[in-house]
């Protein structure tokens, strides 16, 4: 085990230096340089203190070397200074990285929830209209575009009925520890996010519960004489069960990238809000340090969901 | 020679079985297809939407009068009505017509979504194919890439990307297709990597075929059912990545109306008028439903291994 952990932990060196890289190069070939933007309007600048200030920032250096100064900076967290809150831009990003995470898991817990109990009924109810309603829901939670969904649920629940509020984490004046009032900001934005990981949750574990409910240990299990429900939960379920951890790297995926739009259409003042913003401000440093963390923050939850499959199957860490 | 002579002049019921000809693959899908209601019902429905924005122009013409940029500020915000045909859906804030605006709207966002997975499956299809026929290094570079480019949220690579480059709807359309190929060439490469050793391939090889002709004579249309498969969710895909860039205002950009960018603008008068939210947003969900139902139905057309289930 110890061994498969540290190959994983290898591996994962070779796609980090890929991921700074992109990073790296996609803002360093835009258009104008960072002392243009960042000396724009001041009219008593002249081109000697322009080269002045590139010399200074080691913008005069060759790109690679300009990539190596960029990357030992980032080591140390320090993707430099916002252009327009004029701090570290690694710190303006993790104050907005709790909220996102409040979102996310409970979008998260919202699809195991919602989404496997669904897939297991459809499967034992096999050819029942309760399984045509959830297949046709399979489907259709992964065609709705996420965001007209939000709007959507906004107006009827919001708007309309006046029921839940349609923005925001937190009412303003309210205690920061009212937790019924976040809990009612929550629930629309984090049903909006889980529901493509419902549905395909719903799908994997229908076509999985299938799929084990066929096998021969299970018919000896009914062949022993246990009760139906004992080989269902038991026997069949813990293994069908195997796929929830495989599919958590797509789950989390889709996560972190619908997060972005989803925070948008509920003003929810998260990671993706704020890269957003940043990204249409050309706040480079932001949409840097924002990018290598969430592309970070998948590499490391790839190598846990790796590591979780090989505890539950163990056949996977001989290959 | 005698019972053959009689079963041409009288063939039995089990002996016209055996003389029908015989189903390749692809007509044996068509027959599954052909019987699968569902799956004819989502085709018949992505036909008449193409169709639909296909004609535009002459619809706008002769059954709406009305261009998709006319305005008409006497009549904003008009609730969905027969009277006048233009404002079926309502009227926006400048009292342009929905419905015009929605079929044009489609073909910019159907065209981006075909054209864009055009792009994606050749290039997704030739990559996976190569590192999976070639192996070694190259598969080694080909693995170090997509799984970097997979650590990364493609809309964060867009966001920047739209941002920096404020592309037009054709830059944005071969950007989003260069974007999306990993998930086609990973397939693609699998798939490779089985057939390469399988005995047609190598008796391909002893006859002196070279590497490009096994790859696109011999491996390619064993694989190229499932990739059709690949292809229906694949443009449904983009069609949503689209259409959520163009919300957020960096997609297509208006005047040019895209199903995204016709939400943008109703956002911001949504308790006026509710009914212009509901329209554009429905058109891509009933368009992205209707391929991933054709998908699924492909699948269960063309994939021998389902062959069992049902």
């Amino acid at each position: 085990m110890r061994n498969f952990i540290l190959r994983r932990l290898i591996y994962a060196i070779p796609t980090l230096i890929g991921i700074s890289i992109i990073t790296f190069v996609i803002v360093r070939m835009s258009p104008g340089d960072p002392i243009r933007l960042f000396t724009f309007g001041q009219r008593d600048i002249t081109g000697e203190d322009i080269e002045r200030l590139r010399h200074a920032y080691g913008l005069d250096k060759p790109l690679p070397l300009q990539y190596v100064d960029w990357l030992i900076a980032l080591v140390q967290l320090n993707f430099g200074q916002s252009f327009i809150y004029h701090q570290d831009a690694f710190q303006l990003l993790l104050a907005r990285v709790p909220n996102t995470l409040q979102l996310a898991v409970v979008a998260l817990a919202l699809q195991l929830l919602i989404g496997v109990p669904l897939g297991v009924i459809a499967a034992l109810k096999r050819g029942s209209w309760a399984d045509g309603v959830i297949r046709v829901f399979g489907v259709a939670g992964h065609a709705v575009p996420a965001f007209w969904l939000g709007l959507i649920l906004i107006i009827v629940f919001a708007v309309q009925l006046r029921l839940l509020p349609s923005q925001g984490m937190l009412t303003v004046g309210k205690d920061v520890w009212d937790i019924p009032d976040r809990l009612k900001h929550i629930l629309l934005p984090a049903f909006v996010l889980s529901l493509t990981g419902i549905a395909n949750y719903s799908r994997i574990l229908r076509t999985e519960t299938l799929d084990v409910l066929g096998q021969d240990f299970v018919r000896t299990a009914h062949a022993k004489g246990l009760r139906e429900r004992t080989v269902v939960f038991v026997h069949a379920l813990r293994n069908a069960l195997i796929p929830v951890v495989t599919a958590l790297g797509g789950i989390l995926a889709g996560l972190v990238g619908g997060a972005l739009v989803v925070e948008q259409v509920f003003s929810w003042p998260g990671v993706g809000q704020f890269t957003f913003q940043a990204a249409i401000a050309k706040d480079y440093p932001v949409v840097q340090a924002a990018t290598m963390f969430v592309s970070v923050l998948l590499v490391i939850s790839y190598l846990l969901r790796d590591i979780a499959y090989a505890i539950v199957d163990p056949r996977i860490k001989a290959g | 020679m005698a019972t053959n002579s009689a079963a041409i002049s009288a063939p039995s019921a089990a002996e016209a079985i055996l003389l029908r000809p015989p189903r390749s693959l692809w007509s044996n899908a068509w027959y599954k297809l052909r019987h699968d209601r569902l799956t004819m019902i989502a085709f018949g429905v992505l036909i008449l939407l193409a169709l639909l924005a296909a004609a535009a122009d002459l619809l706008a013409q002769n059954v709406f009068s009305y261009t998709f940029e006319k305005q008409d500020l006497l009549h904003t915000y008009e609730r969905p009505t027969f009277d006048p045909p233009a404002y079926l859906l309502g009227s926006d804030e400048i009292g342009r017509s929905q419905v015009v605006r929605l079929l044009y709207g489609g073909r910019v966002s159907l065209a981006v979504g075909f054209v864009a997975a055009l792009v994606n499956l050749t290039v997704g299809i030739a990559i996976g194919l190569t590192a999976g026929y070639l192996r070694g290094w190259i598969d080694d570079l080909f693995t170090w890439f997509v799984t970097t480019l997979n650590s990364i949220p493609t809309i964060f690579l867009l966001l920047i990307f739209a941002t920096i480059w404020q592309p037009g709807p054709v830059t944005l359309t071969i950007v989003i297709g260069l974007l999306f190929w990993t998930g086609i060439s990973l397939f693609v490469r699998g798939q490779t990597f089985a057939l390469r050793e399988r005995e047609f391939v190598v008796a391909a090889r002893t006859i002196g075929a070279r590497d490009r002709r096994i790859m696109f004579k011999h491996i390619l249309p064993n694989i190229l059912p499932l990739i059709f498969i690949l292809a229906a969710i694949d443009v449904g895909g983009i069609i949503l990545v689209e259409s959520a860039l163009s919300y957020l205002g960096l997609g297509i950009l208006p005047p040019t109306p895209s199903w995204g960018n016709l939400l943008t603008s109703a956002t911001s008068y949504f308790v006026r008028a509710w009914w212009l939210v509901v329209s554009p947003g429905a058109m891509i969900f009933l368009t992205v439903l209707c391929l991933y139902l054709i998908g699924d139905g492909l699948r269960d057309a063309l994939d021998p291994r389902l062959k069992t289930e049902k």
